[in-house]
């Protein structure tokens, strides 16, 4: 019966599915342990839905425990989240304790046993009080830390110099740290729903059922409406484009109805956006999957106009359907778009509207961009390199070099 | 001497077996903004990072191998916008290297030396500091053993790039074969015996090809010995 494995076999690049069954032979039997806050929900959980599995098939006995925790403690690590990414928190000493005290309890209720045990992000992080003699922990942090509040990446940094490794998901997000800090990409699952290739019909039938003509190009871009994201930079570049291309503006994004500056963000949005039938703003919930995909797919030209940005896996979504993409000159992005190759970066609604223009006035070129995009996604950003890291990260760590 | 027939039919006491593996880059929290910085790191990193900064070009995507082949060029013809420096770094051959103390020792006269001509030093003028990263390599056996030239070419002409990057790079700077793997069994008593076709296929590291560029060269080097062109 064929596997999960061989699904991928006709979408990640030739040789992949072999090279992947030879190295895990090198980590067969081992136990490797995922941790993280959430089983449903976020960029996380999404890919370790896919990769547990895969990791099984190919013989490794990967288990995923989720953690539990209280109003108070989620309330905490939150604060840590945005504190990390450079945004000043008041955290208290009984958010500290509260966070803490809730590691405790999941160190008593999760089974830790394993030989390679990946903690995700800040909210496990304290579990390695309780780790198993011998066993190597890996602290994987997916958000950029790059400027933290101190007082909050003090206390952090107390449990992830306990670690025997940290991976990061760029150079930048890097603190300084006694343990070695690895370096690697998210990635996306070209199977899911969010990614999988849709009959024409289909994306037909979801984009018209949000509204959305495709009687002309349609610049897209998905993102929460966050002042980061720059949405009103995105409508001031559209405006530009309209001067002289027709084209329709589709904002598509999460309601944020628990983010106050979310929802005056999303105000400033409607109000920039105005009544122009062409400006689609679409609030859609988390689990929008299919809907993200053939709106990305309908798509004529992506944007990613952050003004800062993690990694921004949205890009490597959009280049896995083939569209150029128009990006900030921030973050992850830079890693994604290669201007002139698989996009633009750029660092005003000016440059965005400018090169939109360009690929509108050249479909030849466009269609180029699009190819590389899908190609250099293959490469880079597809699950089965996530995968292949992490298969070798626990070889290393076994102090395996052959 | 021998015949084209005679190299198609004579089996290796020794078979090749191909390796592929894969880059682990760890990131060493060490970052340059101007270029006596990076002098100056250049100087004191592990030789893992020298070598994935000069050789992890043939193991890039070829969208973003960047303008010259290593990075410290890249870096200071990009980020420093010293395009001398760019040009003088960026001719480097790692494969003129018998080892990377040596490379890095003629990174850092080159920089020495430029630097000595100059009187402010260039500083990253696009907020891209350079990061030093190293890399682990972790090697997969891929079970393709071939003991005749025919089998060999045929392997070859289809197997994962990371294979060519570990029999070519790899095996010449941090294993201490200098010919490289493909070259060595070629020649060797107890592989192919081809000394002559061991020749050719060790001056194929140096023409500065990518690993789908050498793959071509060492198949073509291969069909010609066979006779099938």
């Amino acid at each position: 019966m064929a596997g999960m494995l061989e699904q991928y076999r006709d979408v990640a690049p030739p040789g992949t599915v072999e090279f992947l069954r030879q190295l895990a032979r090198r980590v067969e039997g081992k136990r490797m342990l995922h941790v993280n806050s959430t089983r449903y929900g976020g960029g996380v959980a999404e890919i370790l839905h896919r990769l547990v599995p895969l990791m099984e098939e190919l013989g490794v006995q990967a288990r995923w425990e989720v953690m539990a925790g209280t109003e108070l403690f989620y309330r905490t690590t939150k604060s840590f989240h945005n504190a990390l990414q450079g945004t000043p928190q008041s955290v208290t000493p009984d958010m500290l304790e509260a966070y803490l005290e809730c590691n405790r309890d999941n160190a008593k209720r999760l089974n830790l046993e394993a030989d390679v045990t990946m903690i995700h992000d800040p909210q496990p992080a304290a579990l390695i009080e309780a780790r198993p003699p011998g066993a190597k922990w890996i602290w994987r942090c997916h958000i950029d830390i790059s400027t933290p509040q101190r007082s909050i990446w003090q206390f952090l940094r107390s449990y992830v110099v306990q670690y025997d490794a940290a991976i990061c998901s760029l150079p930048k997000f890097a603190q300084r740290l006694p343990i070695p800090q690895f370096l690697i990409y998210p990635s996306i699952d070209p199977l899911s729903d969010k990614n999988r290739e849709l009959a024409p019909e289909e994306v037909n039938r979801i984009v018209e059922g949000l509204g959305v003509l495709q009687d002309k190009p349609i610049i897209l871009q998905v993102s929460r409406f966050d002042r980061f994201k720059d949405p009103v930079g995105v409508i001031e570049a559209y405006r530009l484009i309209r001067k002289s291309h027709d084209c329709r503006l589709v904002l598509a994004g999460g309601t944020a109805t628990d983010d106050p500056e979310g929802v005056e963000v999303l105000a400033d949005v409607q109000k920039a956006a105005g009544s122009d039938p062409d400006i689609h703003l679409l609030l859609l919930p988390p689990t929008a999957s299919l809907e993200i995909n053939a709106l990305q797919q309908a798509a004529t030209i992506v944007f990613q106009k952050s003004t800062r940005e993690g990694f921004g896996l949205t890009v490597a979504e959009a280049l896995w359907k083939g569209k150029p993409v128009i990006g900030g000159q921030t973050g992850g992005i830079m890693v994604q778009v290669i201007p002139g190759v698989t996009g633009y970066t750029v660092n005003s609604p000016e440059g965005a509207a400018f090169y939109t223009k360009r690929l509108l006035n050249d479909p030849e070129l466009m269609a180029v961009l699009g190819r590389q995009a899908k190609e250099y996604a293959r490469e880079r950003f597809l699950i089965t390199r996530h995968l292949q890291d992490y298969l070798g990260l626990m070889i290393h760590l076994s102090g395996g070099r052959a | 001497m021998s015949t084209e027939r005679d190299i198609a039919a004579h089996r290796a006491k020794e078979p090749f077996r191909f390796v592929s593996c894969m880059e682990l880059r760890e990131i060493l929290s060490k970052r340059a903004m101007d270029e006596q910085r990076l002098l100056e790191l250049i100087e004191e990193v592990h030789p893992d990072s020298i070598y994935y900064h000069t050789h992890r070009y043939f193991l890039r995507h070829p969208y973003i191998q960047g303008l010259y082949p290593n990075d410290f060029a890249t870096w200071a013809a990009i980020h420093a916008q010293d395009r001398i420096l760019g040009e003088r770094l960026g001719i480097l051959d790692p494969f003129e290297f018998d080892d990377i103390e040596r490379l890095r020792s003629e990174i850092l006269t080159i920089i020495a030396d430029h630097l000595s001509h100059i009187r402010t030093v260039p500083r990253c003028a696009t907020g891209e500091p350079f990061e030093f990263v190293r890399s682990h390599v972790i090697e997969a056996d891929l079970n393709r053993e071939t003991r005749t030239l025919g089998e060999f070419r045929d392997e070859l002409a289809t197997v994962d790039p990371g294979a060519i990057f570990n029999h070519v790079c790899e095996a010449r700077l941090r294993k201490g074969r200098l010919l490289g793997d493909f070259a060595c069994w070629i020649s060797a008593d107890e592989g192919l015996g081809l000394s002559e076709l061991g020749e050719q296929v060790a001056k194929v590291g140096r023409l500065g090809l990518s690993l789908e560029g050498m793959r071509n060269q060492i198949v073509g080097l291969c069909d010609r010995a066979l006779g099938s062109v």
